[in-house]
Formats: structure tokens, C-alpha cells, sequence
């Protein structure tokens, strides 16, 4: 079914009888070629772009829970593309260039929204950084406008400009940055897979994955056994303990990071700001509420859920950045699970073990990366070469020291 | 969430930086093979549940080696880390 | 709806409040709420819904409150999203309908009902696709401009808010019957208690019924609990104040509306947000209605009973004719002792069949109500009974679906709570935050005897957990009625039945929902945008889950709930953030020549919390580069000074504190001679620089080590670390002695002369020496260091004694044709020399990048010495430090810029490096840069493009040894 406007009409006038399921629920069959674990965005744009640039249909997503119930059902949305270092630069490139398609692609509106992003610095040596940064991105063919000051008031009215503790010295904009629908970009990607002939199998816990003399032969799951000769672990948040069923010990280690929603407003604010001294970022949905989030809670966890210090902690950045939000109120408060590397970067490889494969570590922005690490994570796993784009993310470059450290704060894992 | 320090008694959580699993602890010997340093530095059981993690109460100084719930968020008990080793 | 006469238990008759509605000037009563008064002046419309713009009014008498959301004036702006049934009426209050235009009544939006069979769930996931450039344009602004609800006005939230912490042994949420129960019980054992209600009265649902405890009133028996706890010293009554989160350890998030009611707070706090730790907490927050899902339940005049219950004794609002819809026995018994106090009931309307006979209004049993009728309010319902449909007029619609606990509390920390088939609700399981009990009808124990028997119960459990004795309290008589429910969660009838007002969620969403696959609670919710309305849901995800059951064939229990977050109830970011506005954000760390380098007019920069001085702007200065350029000539020529007290300093001392420093910098320490100074490089652990510094040993077994400034708190903590983990049995101790020392830097050709004059015995230091000393008496340290290249020194006293000894340094170094130098005239220098800050060691780089290689001991281990071997850390595609200067000497150059071979295009495949730090050297006549570079070191000599796209700028550039200004160091050495 085509989703577009006539159809919307269409199935009005007619009781909104004949919408069918985005996606079947089929049982799992007993073999695949291809298994995916995990049906969060990743995973489900891995088994769409292995459907649909590889023409590999026989495969299986295996998702504990309901699809997109992961980190894609609870980020902050941001989508940009303004990574510096070589290796992250043009995954994320290439990430925006397929988000600006995706609509078209997948037939659905997942409300992608280049309404720009701004990160304000508060130094002359913040103001390098981020030059240095948007210098990359224009060398990658993105966008970056370095704003001074005035201009930045002019564009953001509502920050601090004159009482603020770290003074705002401008902002670095990247126009093409902006927000999704988190959800809509699963159901998207699990509608358009399902389309092609992919089994999405929702309820269905990995128990346990199968290797003989080195090589993966399937999984079992609370559905039964399922073979398969290829399997790829995308369960972000959760990889830790997936890569244990396989014997492998991986260099993640898991937080929580919370996020804040508020009730709905009138458009307030048009961008996407991050605050660099406070850590502190803050968008407003199309619904109307202020999304905003901070830091890590910084200590391990699994809970989903954080603790008051760093509520309280990124309320007052958001109240030093722009005094006009403390009016408005917080909804809702929640935590997601992230994988830290120990260098904030993401892991794209196979493992150790033949026919398994590793889509992990996403620290905390996986959510923009949606669609390159569906994309590369398809290509490695239908031709088992990396993709160009993600060659730098191997699970090894920790061993190897040829690092992707962005934040600069070495190899502990909850700094990045 | 608080934490008991060996010297302060139970803390508030805000007073504390946590470093991470306490396989900090078990630091290689210098001439180990480069795999026992990326294990070292990089590789964490990072489990769903008991752990043993790294903290330290900078009002005074002291690193302790906190066993605690990864998925609760329980807090069983702390140590200093000369008790820890 | 009008104000009977009497009664009204919340009221004070005498005193009158004139507020406005929509400019319309109305009159209330000491007591009322901005609903209460709403309702009492006939105003029934108050609002529009979120998607529909449907009218809405009054729903509840509480916080859950999804449709009475209004913006009202405070401290000269109108707030959005102001509950009416939560905030309290004052004189002069200003309130006015939001999400609609022009007016309440007339909103141009409501055209969007027209439209609903086109907007239904998740309608825009599949239509505003094409083209594409229409989104951003036209789609998304569209759809922004119809949601959203209230206004926030653009301009600064500056009204005072505060926050606090309390601690206590038992927490109770809730003073109904149950947490007044509790309360007393643990306050007569000497606990510490503290009790939070949401009301400003204390009494729970007691205010609002007629029931009696122990002979008298219930609101009566609530008082005199009220009056002996407030008299008590271990108890502290929280009244206006919603617990709002349950958090690890015991702690509890609360807002408290201190000032929220009151016309003129001056400067009191609006609202403060507490944070509370206690041993034990009872939850007994009580329970919440639930509406029935029937065709046109959304209509203005439809509340909830318990509302209308409320309203009638609290507030003495009369609601007209009243048809009440049912499903307990708990409703008819309201009903019933409603009907018997005054209020006009016309009809009981019930699904069950058995309601007996004998009652003042009209039994309607097996009936259910299929439609209601009026424009902006209720006019009529329509109920069916044995397939025949009978109008009735009416005012009020009084829904009473049943009750759900209210739980949320309980369910803060992940845990689900499990299905009660006898109350057709969710209950909370035990254990579901440690150390939380919940009690009476928060559990699901509706009579009042069993709220009060439960109350005491959970005291007693909770004394004996605090290990003290429960007193001897004989329990209160109270009714005990059965509650009887026959779940009913929708009407089966043509027409939209509403399940979430707020959000315009109707039960055919649901379904539809169900239809398209989402049949999981959590998809269903996502995908309907059920619950996600300020309310959370409160008053209808227990009916939308139940539909969805229905719709899927499930069961209530296996369908599930969604999860439970906090807040409780949504809470304002300036009391969360109380504190953080403006300067307060972080803590302002100050040198002690602050004052005297600010009179001087010198801008003040952030390094970190501190501030220091950028430059010291003379009269006739084109801009602070004039400065600068005078600073650095200064010192090059004269002599400057220069205040670097931020500089991390820590003191190392013990019998192995020189083993434990060779551990912890690459270089040796302990063969350093008491009474010199050695450069020190620091790595983490994973091989990359930390941080550099100075490390002098002052004594055979005592040394001072600095640290950068940004770097400070770091390098101590990782010192702890590597002591206290690795080196627990040596005998070293350290200690930050940052604050206690004021150091000044003097530098230049004059430093000798200047330090002559300021000493009382000047030592003769050789270069990197240092010494005790003396300056007028006080005992002092001086140390021959230099970070500018020239000669110099950096003298520290007591901190107590450094704004004195700048004076007295200024003066001098004015006399002798030389003056302070500010962070901007340091770093020209420092760049001049090749000396590397953070700007360089960013942490992504190694001894081996800038050059320092040689400076990591082959004879001894180290921290970070064996990652730092890696083999990615090292070789020509690693990025190295270089110098660099633009071919043409006036050519501006910024940090930040790429470089490039001189014909390549500025593409990443061939980005080479970019520069770190840039200054105009005086010294040199000339701008300098330097530059991270890709195989950097065997490029000296070589010529590149410097690509500046972002500032639209390029420059021939000529790579170079960093250190540009006197490379063999005669000058500071000398």
C-alpha cells in the first residue's frame, strides 16, 4: 500500500477501514540467510538496505520486545552532520545526504527536519575548535556558517547574551542539521524492509548464538532455534551481552543518558542550539514540546532511568542559556542505555567469529546514524568488505591505537 | 543515589566522579603483550547487574571501589581501594 | 452552574477576588481555585483540545486536570499551561484561554473537526511527502503553528525560585486518610515525618464526601489529625507540594507552589523544588477517577463525579441538572449522598442491571449513555436502555468509570505493577522502589476504613524497619462499604468517543491503530500520541489499553501498561533549575589581583571557573591588539608581570614521593637535585599527553608539581588514583594547594633588577632553580621558570599577600618601562617559543606528535608508557606539531584553518592538518602559526595552503620548526 495524500482522502471518506498492518507478523521460519539482532533503527535499516541494495531478502530481524523499542523510541532526535575527524566525517555525510532521501525512499514521513543546528561556543579556544570543525565539514561537502555574535542574536533572540556565566562568543550553524520523528524512522524502515519480503519477528529474545569450529551457524530464541550463516549483532545499548552469547567480551561499557521533554508550546525556539559549557542541547518538536537533554549520569547503568544531579544539573544550563525556558515544564524525564566506546566512536566490523558481525557502540549519537550504519552494516554483511565509509570502525582500533577520539578524553569510556 | 565513603559516610551522589569498571585496578605489568593492555584499558564485562565500579569523593580525595546494580541501582557496599585490591 | 448559597468548606464567604477570564472581569472567593471560580461565574468552556480544537472544559477537581489548561498572568506575563483546578484564585488574577483564535468560543482552527476523518492516527507518517522542499516551507510550519498549546513568552524567567534539600525517616505522600493515618501513627512513635499533599488543605478525598471517622465529619476528623501534627516538632506538613519523583537511595523530588497564590510574591520563591532523601516512604497518594469512553464524552459539562463531588462541598458549585454515568457501587453511593445533600441528580445511569429500586433520581439500569448534545456545553445526554434511546436534559454529564491507583510513584524505578480483576485496575506489586510501602486506595484499598486500617499498618511496618515502637493507636471507625465494579471502558455506539481529551484520542484511533500493527501498548501509544498530553495520560491510558486489548483480542494484563516516568506532574525548568540563572550557573573562581587588574579596565576572560585578565587597555589603543603588542614588548624588552596563580599547584611530599612522580611523569624525577625545576610531561594511561607542567623539589623529600589550568582537577584526581590504586603501600601523600599560593610570573631583560628590588635577599638562581625566599618578612618561593622565552621567574606567597605583591610588582615593572601582560600578550609569547597549551595537547595526541618522545624514560615504566607504543601512535600519517608562517608576513592567518598541498583542492581525502594556535607577533613583525600536521616533523621547509573556508580565507604558507623566536633559548637560559 502506497501511502500520499489521495489515500489519506481516500480511506477518510471510507472510515479509515482499509488501512492494513505497516508490517506482518510472521513466525519465525526455522533458517534465513541472514539474521539481524536487535529491531531498533539500526537494525531495521540494516534489513532494508540489505533488501534493497543487496537484493538479500531471506532474512529475519529478531527483536526482544516491539520494533523500535531501543534507543530509536527515546533519543533527542538530532540529525547532523558535523563530525571533524576523518573516519567520522563522512559516515555522517554520507548518513545526511540519505536522510535528505529517506521520505521518498522508504514512503514515509519520518517529519526529517533541516530547520539547522547551532552550537554555540563560549571561548576564543572553543571558537578554534569549532572553526577547525567546520572546516572539516565544508572540506566534506557539508555545510557550516561561523557566526559571530551579533549575528547569532539576530537569528536567536532568546539566549543570555549579557548575564550569562560562560559569556556566548557564537556559534558555528550547520543548516542542513535538524531533527526526525524517532519512531516513524523505525516504522519507516520496518514497513519498507517488510515490503521486500523481511520477517520482522517481534517477541522473539536471542538466547543464545550457535558457532561451530569458529563459525556461526544460527541462534536460539525464546521462539525457538533459527539458522542462519551470517548473523549481525545490532543491539546498541544491549551489546554487551548479546557478544557474550557469542563469547566475545567487546570494549563497551553501558550508561544512561536522560533526555526531557515539556509540555507542548507555541514554536518558540526554530533551531536545534547545543550549549558547549553546559552541556545541554535543546530542539522543540513539532508537537510542540521543548526536547532537551545534557550529559551522561556518568556511572554504569542499565536502569534506562538517571538520578537528580544531573536533572537539576542540565535544568540550570538550560536556565544560564536561555532564561525564557523556565517557564515552561517538564513532562517527562527519561533514559536511554548507551554503549560508550572508549572513544566515542562507533564500531562497524566482524568479529572474531566467521559469519558474525558487529553494529555497536553508538555512545550517544546513534540516531542521526541511522541510515549509514544500516547502509554499511548491509554492505558488510552482504560482501563482507567494509563499506568506505565506515572502514575506520573497526573493533580492533582500540588494540591498534588508530583512534576516532572527537571529545579528546581518551579511553574512558563514560568521558565521550 | 548515595554512596558510603570510608571516610565521609554515606554521600550524596553528586559529590562523586566515577571512573568506571575496577579493572583499572588490575594494571598490567609493563612488559605485558599489547593484548593485555587493550584488555586492560578498552575490554569491560560491562554486566546487567552486580558490579564492581570505580568512584571518587573529590571533597576528600578518596577513590573507592563501589559494589552496586547495574540494572537497580542498588548500592551494596564500598570499599578504599588499598581494601580492594 | 451557578454558587448555591451555603456551604463550601474550602471558602471564605467574606472575601471577595476579582479576577478576568478573557478580559471579562468575574468575582470569586477566598479559597476558590481558578476552576472553582470559573465554574461559579457559569463558564463551562475554557479551552480547546490539541488536534481538533474541540471546546473543552472542566474535567477534574486536581493536578491530572488534561483540559483546563490556561495561560495566567505572573510577575507581567501570562504563563501557559496553568492547571485552572490547581491554581488557587487570587485578587487580580488574570487568566485567559490558549490554543485558539480569536476566541475560545470562536476558533478559526476547529475547521480541523471537520477535517478529523483525514486526520486520524498517525495520518502524517503517510501523506506531506511531496515535494520535498515543501517540509521545512510549508508542511512542518503548518503543523507547528496548529500544535503546540500555551504561549511561552520570549522574555527571561527572572521570578525567584529556589530549591532545597530536607531529610527525614519516613516520607508520606498524600494526607488523606491513609497518609494522616500514617502519619500520626509514626509522629506519636517520634519519628521524623514529613507529609506532602498536593491541596493547600490537608484531608484528601475526606473534603470532599460526607462519610464520617469516628462520629464526626471526615474533614473534621482530618483537622484535628492536622492540628496535633502540627503542633508536633518531629513533623513537618508540606501542604501545596507534589512529590513528583522517585529516585535512587531514597531520595524523592517535590515541588512546592510557595507563592503561586499570592498577587504580589515580591521576592519570594515562586515554587521550590525539594529534594527529599528519607528512610522509608509511604506512598498514599489515593487513586484517580476514570471517565467512560461513550460518543460525545468530550463535551463541556461532562466531569468526572468525584469532580462534581468536590465542587459541591468544597467549593458549593452547584452543577445544575446532573445525569451520572456508573459502573460501581461506590458511584450510586455517591450519588446517592449527593442527591441527599441538595443536588439536583436526574438519573443514575448504570450498565449493570441490578441497582435495586429505591433511590431519590431516576435508576437507569443496563443503560449507557450514546450521546450528548449542546453547542460550547451540555445541553442533553442521550442514554440507551434496552435498545431505546431516552433524552434527557442535562448540565452536567458526572462520569464514574472506577478508580485506577494512583501509582505512578511506585512505578518511578522500572517496576510494573500487576492487574487487580476484582477493582479492574493496575496495583502496585511490593518492593517496587526499596523502602516504599503504598497504601490505602493507592493500593487499591478504596473504603475509608480500609485507607485508615492500611495507613496504620504501613506505619507500623515502617517503625519497625526504623527500629521504633509503634504506639498504641486505637483505629478510627469509618464506612466500608464495597466498591463492586462491572468494567466498562467503552460504549459500543456510533459517534467518536474520546479517551484522551487533551490530545484528541478517540477510541476508532485506537482501533485503527490496532489495525495498522501497533497493536503493542507502547507502538499504540507512540503511534496515536496517547498519553503524551500534559495530563500523561492520567485519566485515560487505562482505557486506551483496554480498548487496545479489545481491538487486538487480548488481555488487559498481557497487553501491558507504558512506563511510568517522572514528573509526576510536569514542573517548571526554573524550579528544577533553580539556581543556575545567569552567573550562578557555575562558581566564579577569582585571583587575588581581581580586583586591582579589573580597575585597571583589563577585560576579563574564563579559563575554566576562573577568570583572568585578557589585556590592559591604555588610552589611545585602536583595539586590544595595540595591547597585546605592548604586553609582549614589554617583557621582550623590559619587563612584564603577570599574574598565574590559576595554575594547578600540588604538593607532593613522603620518602617515595620521588619514585611515585617518576611513575607518573614520562620523564625522571627523582633525579632531580633539591632546589631545581624540571619540565614534566604527563600521559593518561592510554598513552596520550595529559597535561605538562613544572615539577620542582623543594626538599629531598618534597616537591611542588604544577598543573594548567584547565587541567587541575584532573591531574589530581588521576594522582589519587594511580597513589591510592597502584601505590597504597608507598609513603607519598599529595595535596592541592592551588588556592593557598598567589604566583606572579616576571619576565624580561629587567626581571633580576625588578626582583632585586622587591626581595629582601635575592638568591642567585641559575636557570630551572628554585628557593625559599623572602619578600618584606613573608616567607616566599621563588622559581627561575620561564613561559615567554625571556628570562624569568615566578614568585608565589601565602595567597592572604598577593594582591599586595602585585601592587607592589606593577609598580616596579611601570617604573623600569615595563607593565602587566595579560592571557593575551602570554599566549603571543608562548607561541613565539613553540610552547605548547590545550589548545595543542587536545587529547588526542601523543609525546611522540609534538615532538617529546625523547621526554618518555626507555629505563623505567610510567603511566600511559605502554599504550603510548602503540603502533597507530606513532609514524608519518600521525598528525605532528610544526610551525608555520604565511609566505606574505601581513597575511592574517586564524586557528582553526586546514591545510592542504599547495594544489590540492580543499577536500577531506587531502586535508593535511589545520592550525591550533595563531597570534601577530610583535616581536617578529609577522603572524605565526602553529599547526598539527600530518608527517609534520620531515615537512619543515615545505610550502602549503592554508584553507579557511569557513572565514573565506587561504594563505601560502611555509611549515617550520615551531619554536620561531629564539631557538637555541640564550634569552631565558642566560
Amino acid at each position: 500500500m502506497r501511502f500520499n495524500a489521495l489515500r489519506v482522502l481516500k480511506e477518510g471518506l471510507t472510515g479509515n477501514r482499509g488501512w492494513r498492518p505497516h508490517w506482518r507478523k510472521p513466525a519465525p521460519k526455522p533458517e534465513y540467510d541472514m539474521l539481524i539482532i536487535g529491531g531498533g533503527g539500526h537494525g531495521l535499516a540494516t534489513a532494508w538496505y540489505l533488501a534493497r541494495n543487496h537484493g538479500v531478502t531471506n532474512i529475519a530481524v529478531l527483536e526482544k520486545g516491539y520494533l523500535g523499542g531501543g534507543n530509536i523510541g527515546r533519543n533527542t532526535t538530532i540529525v547532523r552532520a558535523n563530525y571533524f575527524l576523518p573516519g567520522n566525517s563522512e559516515f555522517y555525510s554520507h548518513s545526511l545526504k540519505l536522510w535528505e532521501g529517506l521520505e521518498a525512499d522508504l514512503n514515509y514521513n519520518v517529519m526529517h527536519s533541516q530547520r539547522g543546528l547551532i552550537n554555540l561556543f563560549h571561548s576564543d579556544g572553543q571558537r578554534d575548535a569549532f572553526a577547525r570543525r567546520g572546516n572539516a565539514m565544508l572540506a566534506q561537502g557539508d555545510d557550516a556558517i561561523l557566526l559571530g555574535r551579533d549575528e547569532l542574536r539576530t537569528l536567536l533572540p532568546c539566549l543570555d547574551y549579557d548575564q550569562a556565566r560562560f559569556p556566548i562568543y557564537g556559534g558555528l550553524y550547520h543548516k542542513r542539521g535538524g531533527t526526525a520523528r524517532h519512531d516513524a524512522v523505525a516504522w519507516g524502515y520496518a514497513r519498507a524492509a517488510d515490503a521486500r519480503g523481511v520477517d520482522l519477528i517481534e517477541n522473539c529474545e536471542v538466547t543464545g548464538i550457535t558457532v561451530n569450529a569458529g563459525k556461526v551457524i544460527g541462534v536460539t530464541t525464546s521462539r525457538g532455534e533459527i539458522r542462519a550463516r551470517k548473523v549481525g549483532i545490532v543491539t546498541a545499548g544491549r551489546s554487551s551481552q548479546v557478544a557474550t552469547m557469542a563469547g566475545l567480551r567487546l570494549p563497551i561499557e553501558s550508561h544512561v543518558l536522560q533526555a526531557f521533554v515539556t509540555e507542548g508550546l507555541k514554536p518558540c525556539l526554530d533551531h536545534v542550539v547545543a550549549f558547549g559549557m553546559g552541556h545541554f542541547y535543546i530542539s522543540q518538536s513539532d508537537k510542540g514540546g521543548l526536547v532537551f537533554g545534557g550529559d551522561l549520569d556518568f556511572y554504569a547503568s542499565y536502569a534506562a532511568r538517571g538520578n537528580l544531579p544531573t536533572v537539576e544539573h542540565v535544568m540550570e544550563a538550560g536556565m544560564t542559556l536561555m532564561p525564557m525556558i523556565g517557564r515552561a515544564k517538564v513532562l517527562r524525564s527519561w533514559g536511554g542505555i548507551m554503549d560508550m566506546t572508549p572513544d566515542g566512536s562507533p564500531i562497524i566490523d566482524r568479529t572474531p567469529i566467521d559469519g558474525l558481525y558487529l553494529d555497536a557502540g553508538w555512545c550517544y549519537g546513534g540516531f542521526k546514524a541511522v541510515p549509514a550504519s544500516g547502509w554499511c552494516m548491509a554492505h558488510l554483511m552482504a560482501t563482507d568488505q567494509p563499506h568506505p565509509v565506515a572502514r575506520r570502525f573497526r573493533l580492533d582500533r582500540f588494540a591498534t591505537g588508530e583512534l576516532l577520539d572527537e571529545e579528546g578524553t581518551g579511553s574512558q569510556h563514560n568521558l565521550h | 543515589m548515595h554512596l558510603p565513603c570510608p571516610c565521609c559516610g554515606p554521600r550524596d551522589l553528586r559529590e562523586f566522579t566515577h571512573k568506571g569498571a575496577d579493572d583499572y585496578l588490575r594494571r598490567p605489568a609493563p612488559d605485558a603483550p599489547p593484548e593485555a593492555w587493550d584488555d586492560y584499558l578498552h575490554t569491560r564485562a560491562n554486566p546487567a547487574g552486580r558490579t564492581r565500579d570505580l568512584w571518587y569523593h573529590d571533597p576528600c580525595g578518596t577513590w573507592i571501589a563501589v559494589t552496586r546494580d547495574t540494572v537497580t541501582h542498588a548500592v551494596i557496599g564500598a570499599t578504599g581501594l588499598e581494601d580492594a585490591q | 452552574m451557578k454558587r448555591r448559597a451555603t456551604g463550601g468548606s474550602a471558602l471564605t464567604r467574606a472575601r471577595k477576588l476579582g479576577f478576568s477570564f478573557d478580559g471579562r472581569n468575574l468575582q470569586g472567593l477566598q479559597g476558590d481555585t481558578l476552576a472553582s471560580a470559573l465554574l461559579a461565574n457559569g463558564v463551562r468552556l475554557v479551552g480547546r483540545s490539541f488536534k481538533y480544537h474541540r471546546p473543552r472544559g472542566v474535567l477534574t477537581a486536581g493536578s491530572e486536570e488534561p483540559n483546563a489548561l490556561l495561560e495566567v498572568l505572573r510577575d507581567g506575563v501570562f504563563h501557559p499551561n496553568v492547571r485552572a483546578t490547581v491554581q488557587e484564585l487570587h485578587m487580580g488574577l488574570q487568566a485567559r484561554a490558549q490554543n485558539c483564535w480569536p476566541s475560545v468560543r470562536r476558533d478559526v482552527m476547529a475547521v480541523n473537526d471537520l477535517l478529523a476523518p483525514f486526520l486520524g492516527a498517525g495520518f502524517y507518517y503517510k501523506t506531506f511527502m511531496w515535494p520535498r522542499a515543501f517540509w521545512e516551507g510549508l508542511y512542518e510550519p503548518l503543523i507547528r503553528r496548529a500544535a503546540g498549546l500555551g504561549r511561552l513568552p520570549q522574555t527571561p524567567q527572572d521570578a525567584p525560585h529556589e530549591r532545597a534539600f530536607a531529610f527525614c525517616d519516613l516520607l508520606v505522600i498524600g494526607a488523606g486518610p491513609t497518609g494522616l493515618m500514617a502519619a500520626l501513627t509514626a509522629a506519636r512513635a517520634g519519628a521524623d515525618v514529613i507529609v506532602c499533599d498536593e491541596d493547600r488543605q490537608f484531608g484528601g478525598r475526606l473534603l470532599s464526601d460526607t462519610g464520617q471517622i469516628d462520629g464526626i465529619a471526615g474533614a473534621d476528623w482530618a483537622a484535628q489529625v492536622v492540628t496535633e501534627l502540627h503542633a508536633l516538632p518531629n513533623v513537618r506538613l508540606m501542604a501545596r507540594t507534589s512529590v513528583v519523583g522517585a529516585y535512587d537511595g531514597g531520595v524523592y523530588g517535590a515541588l512546592e507552589r510557595v507563592a503561586l497564590h499570592v498577587t504580589a510574591p515580591g521576592h519570594a520563591p515562586r515554587e521550590c523544588f525539594w529534594r527529599i532523601t528519607a528512610q522509608r516512604t509511604i506512598l498514599a497518594a489515593g487513586a484517580l477517577e476514570r471517565p467512560i469512553a461513550h460518543p460525545g464524552n468530550d463535551r463541556p459539562g461532562v466531569m468526572l463525579l468525584s469532580a462534581v463531588a468536590s465542587y459541591w462541598h468544597r467549593w458549593a458549585i452547584d452543577p445544575g441538572r446532573v445525569v451520572v454515568f456508573g459502573n460501581t457501587d461506590h458511584a450510586l453511593a455517591t450519588a446517592r449522598a449527593l442527591a441527599a445533600d441538595g443536588m439536583n441528580i436526574r438519573a443514575y445511569v448504570d450498565p449493570r442491571t441490578d441497582l435495586g429500586t429505591d433511590a431519590p433520581f431516576a435508576l437507569r439500569a443496563g443503560a449507557e449513555v450514546v450521546a450528548t448534545h449542546g453547542r460550547h456545553g451540555l445541553g442533553a445526554v442521550t442514554l440507551r436502555q434496552k435498545g431505546r434511546d431516552i433524552r434527557i436534559e442535562a448540565d452536567t454529564l458526572a462520569l464514574a468509570g472506577g478508580w485506577n491507583p494512583s501509582l505512578h510513584l511506585a512505578c518511578h524505578m522500572n517496576g510494573r505493577p500487576s492487574w487487580d480483576t476484582a477493582i479492574a485496575a493496575f496495583v502496585p506489586r511490593p518492593g517496587m522502589v526499596p523502602g516504599m510501602d503504598v497504601a490505602g486506595a493507592a493500593a487499591g484499598r478504596f473504603s475509608t476504613h480500609a485507607a485508615l486500617h492500611d495507613g496504620a499498618r504501613a506505619a507500623a511496618e515502617s517503625l519497625a524497619e526504623l527500629g521504633l515502637t509503634s504506639p498504641d493507636l486505637p483505629l478510627p471507625l469509618a464506612e466500608d462499604a464495597p466498591y463492586a465494579i462491572a468494567p466498562l471502558w467503552q460504549v459500543a455506539a456510533p459517534g467518536r468517543a474520546w479517551l484522551d481529551f487533551a490530545n484528541d484520542v478517540t477510541t476508532k484511533d485506537v482501533a485503527q491503530a490496532a489495525r495498522e500493527g501497533f497493536a503493542s501498548v507502547e507502538h499504540m501509544k507512540r503511534y496515536t500520541t496517547q498519553g503524551m498530553a500534559p495530563d500523561q495520560g492520567k485519566s485515560s491510558n487505562m482505557g486506551a489499553l483496554a480498548v487496545l486489548a479489545d481491538a487486538t483480542g487480548g488481555t488487559i494484563p498481557d497487553t501491558g501498561t507504558t512506563t511510568f516516568r517522572p514528573p509526576f506532574v510536569p514542573v517548571s525548568i526554573a524550579a528544577l533549575g533553580a539556581g543556575g540563572h545567569g552567573k550562578s550557573f557555575a562558581p566564579e573562581r577569582r585571583i587575588t589581583s581581581d580586583a586591582q587588574v579589573r580597575a585597571m579596565g583589563a577585560p576579563m576572560l574564563e579559563a575554566g571557573l576562573w577568570y583572568r585578565p585578557s589585556h590592559f587597555p591604555q588610552a589611545g589603543d585602536r583595539d586590544w591588539r595595540d595591547a597585546c603588542n605592548r604586553e609582549v614588548l614589554h617583557v621582550r624588552h623590559a619587563v612584564g608581570v603577570c599574574d598565574v596563580s590559576t595554575l594547578g599547584k600540588i604538593d607532593v611530599q613522603g620518602p617515595n614521593a620521588a619514585r611515585f612522580l617518576d611513575f607518573v611523569y614520562t620523564n625522571t624525577m627523582s633525579s632531580l637535585r633539591p632546589g631545581r625545576v624540571r619540565y614534566g610531561l604527563m600521559l593518561r594511561e592510554d598513552g596520550h599527553v595529559m597535561d605538562d607542567g613544572t615539577c620542582a623539589r623543594l626538599g629531598e623529600q618534597h616537591f611542588l608539581i604544577t598543573t594548567t589550568t584547565a587541567a587541575a582537577g584532573e591531574v589530581m584526581r588521576h594522582l589519587d588514583f594511580v597513589q591510592q590504586a597502584f601505590c597504597a603501600d608507598w609513603r607519598v601523600r599529595l595535596g592541592s594547594v592551588t588556592e593557598h599560593w598567589a604566583q606572579f610570573a616576571v619576565a624580561g631583560p629587567l626581571a633580576d633588577d625588578l626582583l632585586a628590588r622587591v626581595l629582601d635577599v635575592p638568591p642567585a638562581l641559575p636557570f630551572m632553580g628554585c628557593a625559599g625566599v623572602t619578600v618584606g618578612g613573608v616567607a616566599a618561593r621563588l622559581f627561575r621558570i620561564s613561559f615567554s622565552g625571556e628570562r624569568g621567574y615566578e614568585l608565589a606567597v601565602p595567597a592572604r599577600f598577593g594582591a599586595a605583591l602585585f601592587r607592589g610588582l606593577l609598580a616596579l615593572a611601570e617604573g623600569m618601562g615595563g607593565g602587566a601582560y595579560g592571557l593575551e600578550a602570554l599566549n603571543v609569547l608562548r607561541i613565539e617559543k613553540g610552547f605548547v597549551t590545550h589548545a595543542e595537547i587536545d587529547g588526542r595526541v601523543t609525546a611522540f606528535d609534538l615532538g617529546m618522545a625523547g621526554m618518555v624514560s626507555a629505563k623505567k615504566d610510567c603511566i600511559g608508557k605502554a599504550a603510548s607504543q602503540r603502533p597507530g601512535l606513532h609514524g608519518p600519517e600521525r598528525l605532528q606539531l610544526v610551525g608555520l608562517r604565511p609566505v606574505a608576513h601581513g597575511t592574517e592567518i586564524a586557528a582553526g584553518a586546514h591545510l592542504y598541498a599547495p594544489d590540492a583542492p580543499a577536500t577531506a581525502p587531502h586535508g593535511q592538518g589545520h592550525t591550533t594556535s595563531v597570534a601577530y607577533s610583535p616581536t617578529l613583525e609577522r603572524w605565526l602559526g602553529l599547526a598539527l600536521l600530518r608527517d609534520g616533523r620531515a615537512r619543515h621547509g615545505s610550502m602549503m595552503r592554508l584553507d579557511d573556508g569557513l572565514r573565506g580565507r587561504q594563505a601560502a604558507v611555509e611549515i617550520c620548526n615551531p619554536v620561531f623566536f629564539d631557538p637555541d633559548g640564550g634569552r631565558m637560559r642566560g
